[in-house]
């Protein structure tokens, strides 16, 4: 085992995730602390731009499975894949991305190697020689710190909790990696893109949510335009997704997604405790509601009591207005 | 063909609970203790399954002796049996030590399915279920929030959510199998199920039973340890911006734009 930190990265059709970056990151940060260096891995099919662009973040090194049989996802395939690049590589800590993808393969990645795994963790350090991660449970109504009891380890990070590095070093060598895989026996025979908003929910660096206050499916306009111009996704309390208003994809809250953007704006949201858990880690809380003593502005740092109807539409003017001039 | 299905299920505190931390620990005391909620999705859908094509559904719990009680609301609805992993030895482990007992408890059981919430809402680990598959090398689907059998029962369609994206994953039986919200309305016990609930047979399997050697699993073979626990930091008071809508929404922006520097 060296003392190298190993990023998995992960690709969607438009390009590798801005996660990929952020764990590079983390990763220079602790191997850094460690004595050793960052290095990155991406599996997949035709997965060869990925691995150039990843060859340039200031990684030392990038391990490559790029293999017809990967371009469908299949979670065995997936994970024997990044087994192998693990072993050959043999590093100290291993970061995938605590998104949906980087959480699955991590869980079966770390049972084939039977390595401990801290799940979607918002901070990293090391510690008298020892990995301590901090991590919300709970949703985020409490914060454990975890100690790895020995290395090599494996950690999935929340999206949005360090800045991404550019892709602007000099390339760093690309090493193909071969394995043999196996038919799987689950496999994904076809993908529907489905969210209405382009951004992904989970990892959004701004949220605007609608809640019981958007008192219908036809409410959720104003919100929806509002996280257009801002380039945000589009989330909604419990209430709104148990009335049937919207699609639960877009809950944020304990039974729904964790989110921790930038810029949270709840309108129309009173702020019980279970959607508080969600988003309560965000940077900066905007709370637009009609009820002075919603909870909701226990935790803003803006906020504005008035009807959403009418501060949404002059807010999304406003914002429109700035984002043409900067 | 009948089914035989094995629920992993998990007691937690319920969503609109207030979390408290003394001496590094939750507070128990005082919070209401239910069935996980995503993985009484893979509960309901285990019933469906069975209602339709006949077979048995089991319930496996691993957690304190308090749990029976939990246990007890999953029978209600309609579980046939349980089987409740009790036994301090195994306690205080890690994701890693959970899979690893729950994987050494369905060698011992016969299915054609395992399911499973997505992630259970204490601990958020989202680990468990994916490690057991791999453990039992066994497919996995994650996340599924629509789900057919094929008619020769030898293969299930999945349809799964996940980053934003839906797929369909077609994966061999047996398999395990998580839940996401979606997959259907839960069911609501009746007074007929909670009074027949009590004449279910729950079994209680210790490290012995399920033929563990206990310094491989619970604190003792655990991974990762928590240090300590800790309420989330307080967010400093907020203003609220006065003025008519307009006004207000202006000055909002400006703040977020000059201020926080968000926008």
């Amino acid at each position: 085992m060296s003392n190298n930190v190993l990023i998995i990265a992960e690709g969607r059709a438009e390009g590798l995730r801005k996660v990929s970056f952020e764990l590079v990151n983390a990763a220079q940060q602790l191997a850094a602390q460690l004595g050793g260096s960052a290095q990155g891995a991406i599996v997949g099919s035709n997965v060869g731009v990925w691995a150039d662009t990843l060859a340039k973040t200031g990684v030392s090194q990038v391990f490559v499975v790029d293999n017809p049989a990967l371009a469908q996802f299949a979670p065995e395939s997936y994970a024997a894949a990044l087994a192998e690049i693990i072993r050959k590589a043999g590093p100290a800590i291993v970061l995938f991305g605590a998104t949906g993808w980087g959480k699955e393969l991590s869980a079966r990645t770390a049972a084939k190697l039977d390595w401990g795994l801290v799940t979607d963790c918002t901070e990293l350090k090391i510690e008298n020689g020892s990995l301590v991660l901090t991590r919300p449970i709970y949703a985020g109504k409490a914060i454990a710190h975890v100690r790895a009891k020995s290395f090599p380890i494996m950690v999935s990070v929340r999206p949005n909790i360090i800045p991404p590095v550019e892709a602007n070093q000099a390339a760093a060598p690309i090493e193909q990696v071969s394995v043999t895989l196996k038919e799987p026996r689950a496999k994904v025979v076809e993908t529907v893109a489905k969210q209405k908003s382009k951004v992904d929910l989970g990892e959004a660096a701004i949220v605007v949510s609608g809640g019981r206050g958007v008192k219908g499916p036809e409410g959720f306009v104003p919100v929806q335009e509002l996280a257009d111009s801002l380039g945000g996704a589009l989330g909604a309390s419990r209430a709104a997704v148990d009335a049937g208003w919207i699609d639960y994809t877009h809950q944020v809250g304990q039974t729904g997604k964790t989110v921790s953007p930038k810029l949270y704006i709840a309108a129309g949201i009173s702020g019980a405790i279970q959607h508080l858990a969600g988003m309560s880690s965000s940077k900066v809380i905007v709370a637009i509601n009609k009820d002075p003593d919603a909870p909701i502005f226990k935790i803003a740092d803006y906020g504005i009591v008035g009807d959403l109807f009418e501060v949404l539409p002059a807010l999304n003017e406003e914002v429109k207005r700035i984002t043409s001039q900067s | 063909m009948p089914y035989n299905i094995v629920v992993l299920l998990k007691r937690v505190p319920d969503t609109e609970s207030k979390i408290t931390i003394k001496e590094n620990a939750v507070v128990t005391e005082g919070l209401n203790f239910v069935l996980d909620p995503y993985g009484e999705y893979g509960l309901e859908k285990a019933l469906q399954l069975v209602e339709q094509h006949g077979g048995k559904v089991t319930i496996v719990l691993f957690g304190p002796a308090e749990a029976k009680e939990t246990i007890r609301k999953g029978l209600a609805v309609g579980a046939d049996e349980a089987i409740h992993i009790v036994d301090p030895a195994l306690e205080g482990g890690d994701a890693a030590s959970t899979a690893k007992i729950l994987a050494a408890a369905l060698k011992k059981i016969p299915f054609d399915m395992v399911w499973a919430g997505k992630q259970a809402v204490d601990e958020d680990n989202a680990q468990v279920p994916i490690r057991i598959a791999e453990l039992l090398d066994l497919p996995h689907v994650n996340s599924i929030i629509e789900f057919e059998v094929a008619a020769d029962g030898k293969s299930a369609r999945c349809v799964r959510e996940v980053d934003g994206e839906r797929d369909v994953m077609i994966t061999t039986l047996p398999a395990i199998l998580t839940a996401q919200q979606g997959l259907g309305e839960i069911r609501y016990p009746s007074l007929k199920g909670i009074m027949g609930a009590k004449k279910k047979p729950i079994t209680d399997w210790d490290v012995a039973a399920l033929g563990l050697d206990a310094a491989s699993v619970g604190k003792a073979g655990a991974k990762v340890e928590t240090v300590n626990l800790e309420p989330p930091p307080a967010r400093p008071p907020g203003k609220i911006i006065p003025g008519d809508p307009q006004t207000a929404a202006k000055e909002l922006a400006r703040l977020l734009h000059e201020e926080a520097k968000v926008i």
